[in-house]
Parts: structure tokens; C-alpha cells; sequence
């Protein structure tokens, strides 16, 4: 943790995004019009979430395989973080839907899959809290973490582009590569990425510390 | 040894009749107040299917969620000596395949007497049955797994399955619609093909995940 160059970093691209996501010109197109530029701060939400809910997977993995509760920790405090970068983009998705397709909720399909996969880490919190013994809670909630990610990526990555959508990108509507005619907006997008699962793994990492010491005063209390 | 566990499976369920005669009564319950909320007369077809698929969810869920809940403490450790854990998914969720089917096809002839029967591909549509039954089964085998460790098993079966189940339920319901609509098959594939990939995906991760609820 004595690195702290990538916490600048995260801070200095989120800066850079929300001045280059508010001020630099964007293309001009019909019904969109300024609110392009919800792009930069919807979709790098939907990224994070899902390199979020990654390292969490990855974690409770690595946790099946040779058991050890830090790992349960990060897994969790990953899990956590993901759930947030989640209700923040439903949540910045509905603002651009008000003004874009005239209601906050749309019913499309990629609204609908991100709801319900938020849900499944709903359920994944409600299963850890509903079990009292430290080693099993870790244990099985990791079985369900890898199982919700599973179950995630048909209804956040397949689902969604079968059927007719109103998002841009699927069911024919224009998507970021021909808003993006000259690849202006990609300076501003993949830099926000970047500051923001940064700043998601330094939230995670925030959690974990506490948790950790957390445990070492409980240990001392005894 | 699976073909001994899915016969042990079924002989269980033949000696405790009460179970299965429960759920066949639930199901019966379900499609006669569906029958009789819509005001005893013919539903329109997106109704149909919306009813048909909400009551065999709500029933395939109670009816493998007792997959693990009604064994003893002490069954397990027997077990436990003497089969792998593998052997014992796999056996479940074929038996859970067999006992979902058989209900859903129960509940189709059902809801054919009570509410009609829009459906145009009768072929296509029994491919669809078999196919989301093998996705519940597998699917939900694991998840009752996980609910019977932990204690209040009812409440958290249904709520760790049900956000799961939901990708699969759309699916069917989709290639429901493309049945009753009597559209050409060529249509459907797509989706069958992806609900047929769903279920590898599920069962699979069943299959490598089982042995870590187990071992408890």
C-alpha cells in the first residue's frame, strides 16, 4: 500500500474526464444531441462494475482453491464496490433516458439485465448475512459468487444484443463507434475508465484495511 | 454408482408419496386460481405464457429446493464415505430433470384443460419444456444445495434463485411467443441454441462446484 502513484493517477484521469467530458466538443446528432456526453460518465460505471465484480470472482476462486479468509475479504469488498459502480450507472443511465427516451425506465433489455443482475449480488450480500459460521459463510458465498457471474454474462452480454433495443449500440441504433467519427471521444472515454476502476480498487482496498484491522482489534478485545 | 443414486433417488420418492402428490396438488392450485383470477374464460396468448412459465418457475423451485432440505444430518456423512460428491450432482440434477419435466408436462395438459392451449408448434414448444427443465434442474440442484447450509432455507432459495432463473425464464418465454405465433422454426434457433448453451454453461459449473458445498 506505500504505492500511492495510481491514487493520483485515479484522481488526475477523473479530473481530466469530468473537464474534458463537460467542456471538449463532441459530434452533433440528432435526438442525442449534448447528452452524448453521458457516455463518459454511464458507461466507464458499467466497466468498472464488471472489472470490479471480476476481481471478486477471480478472488472467490483463488478462495475455493486453497481457503484462507483474507481472500474472502477482498472477494467481498470487490463484490461491494461492483454493487455501487452498478446503482451508480442504473442510476446515471435513468438520468440519460429521461431527457433521451422521455422516461427514466424504459423497460429495454439492457436496463433490464443490468437490474437483475444488480439483484443477484443482492442476493449474494443476503446469503452471507443469513449464515452464522465464519468458515461456511466464506465458503458458500463463494460458490455463489462464481455462479452469479456466471449467470451474469448471458444477461449483461448476450441477452442484450439478440433482442431489439433502444440503447445505442444494439438493434441497429448507432453505437460508440460511429458516434465517434473521429476517435475525439475516445481520449476522454478510456482515460475515465481507467480513473474509475482505479478508484474502484481503492475503495475495495479502503474495505479491506478496515476490515483487517477491524479483526486484529476484535482479537485484541479477547 | 449414478444409475444407484438416482434409483435410491426414486425409490425415496415412491416410499414418501406425500411429496409428490404435494406438488402435483400445488401445481393444480396454481393453474386453477390462475383459471379462475382471469374470470373462467379463454386468456390471450401473451397471458397464456406469462401464467404458464410464472407457475412451473414457482413449482420447480419447490419442487428442488426439497432436493437437499429433506435429508437427515446423519444421511450426509454416510454419503460422504461412500460416493464423490460428482457423482452425487450429477444424479440429483438428472433426477431433478425427470421430476421437472414430468411436472411441466402435468402443467402443460393443465393449463390445455383450464386455460386453452394457444400453442401452434407443438414440437418446438415440448423441446422448449425439456430443454428450460434441464436448466432449472441444473441450476437449481446447486442453489438448493447452497440454501440447505444455510439455516433459513425457504425464503433463501427463492431469493438466490430466482434473479438466476430470470435470463433462462426470458428465453423461454421468448421461444414460447415464436410457438404460439406459429411462426417457422428457423426463427427460434437462435435462442434454442442459446438456452442449449446456458445449460452446458450451468451445469458445468454444478458440476466443478458441488464437491465445495459438500465438503461442510
Amino acid at each position: 500500500m506505500n504505492n500511492t502513484w495510481w491514487k493520483y493517477l485515479s484522481i488526475i484521469l477523473l479530473f481530466y474526464s469530468f473537464i474534458g467530458g463537460l467542456l471538449f466538443s463532441v459530434p452533433r446528432l440528432p435526438i442525442v444531441n449534448e447528452t452524448i456526453r453521458g457516455l463518459y460518465f454511464h458507461v466507464p460505471m458499467w466497466f468498472t462494475m464488471v472489472a470490479m465484480f471480476g476481481i471478486s470472482f477471480y478472488n472467490a476462486i483463488r478462495y475455493l482453491r486453497k481457503p484462507n479468509g483474507c481472500l474472502d475479504t477482498i472477494s467481498v469488498a470487490y463484490a461491494n464496490a461492483g454493487l455501487a459502480f452498478g446503482i451508480l450507472g442504473i442510476l446515471t443511465g435513468m438520468v440519460w433516458a429521461n431527457y433521451t427516451w422521455g422516461s427514466p425506465w424504459h423497460g429495454d433489455p439492457k436496463q433490464n439485465g443490468a437490474a437483475i443482475s444488480i439483484l443477484v449480488y443482492f442476493a449474494y450480500f443476503v446469503l452471507r448475512g443469513s449464515i452464522e459460521n465464519e468458515e461456511q459463510k466464506a465458503r458458500l458465498s463463494a460458490v455463489y459468487n462464481i455462479f452469479a457471474f456466471v449467470a451474469m454474462i448471458p444477461l449483461i452480454f448476450i441477452i442484450p444484443r439478440m433482442t431489439s433495443s433502444m440503447h445505442p449500440g444494439n438493434g441497429g441504433n448507432p453505437g460508440f463507434n460511429m458516434y465517434d467519427l473521429d476517435s475525439r471521444m475516445r481520449l476522454v472515454f478510456y482515460p475515465a475508465c481507467i480513473g474509475w476502476i482505479l478508484l474502484g480498487i481503492w475503495i475495495a482496498s479502503l474495505r479491506i484495511r478496515m476490515k483487517n484491522v477491524e479483526e486484529i482489534l476484535l482479537d485484541n478485545g479477547k | 454408482m449414478i444409475i444407484a443414486l438416482i434409483k435410491k433417488e426414486i425409490n425415496l420418492e415412491i416410499r414418501r408419496k406425500a411429496v409428490i402428490s404435494g406438488l402435483l396438488i400445488y401445481l393444480g392450485c396454481t393453474v386453477f386460481i390462475s383459471y379462475m383470477a382471469f374470470g373462467f374464460r379463454v386468456v390471450d396468448a401473451t397471458s397464456w405464457s406469462a401464467l404458464f412459465w410464472i407457475t412451473l418457475l414457482f413449482t420447480t423451485v419447490n419442487t428442488v429446493a426439497k432436493s437437499f432440505i429433506g435429508e437427515k444430518k446423519g444421511e450426509d456423512i454416510y454419503f460422504y464415505s461412500i460416493v464423490r460428491p460428482e457423482e452425487v450432482i450429477i444424479a440429483k440434477v438428472c433426477y431433478n430433470f425427470f421430476l421437472c419435466s414430468l411436472l411441466s408436462l402435468a402443467g402443460f395438459v393443465l393449463f390445455t384443460v383450464f386455460l386453452s392451449n394457444p400453442i401452434a408448434d407443438l414440437f418446438l414448444f415440448l423441446i422448449t419444456i425439456l430443454l428450460t427443465s434441464l436448466a432449472f434442474a441444473s441450476s437449481l440442484t446447486l442453489l438448493s444445495g447452497i440454501a440447505a447450509k444455510a439455516n433459513n432455507s425457504n425464503i433463501l432459495m427463492a431469493v438466490l434463485s430466482f434473479p438466476i432463473i430470470i435470463s433462462i425464464l426470458l428465453l423461454s418465454i421468448k421461444i414460447t411467443k415464436n410457438c404460439i405465433d406459429g411462426l417457422a422454426r428457423s426463427v427460434s434457433y437462435d435462442e434454442l441454441i442459446i438456452l442449449a448453451s446456458i445449460n452446458c454453461l450451468v451445469a458445468a459449473i454444478s458440476y466443478l462446484l458441488f464437491p465445495y458445498i459438500w465438503r461442510s
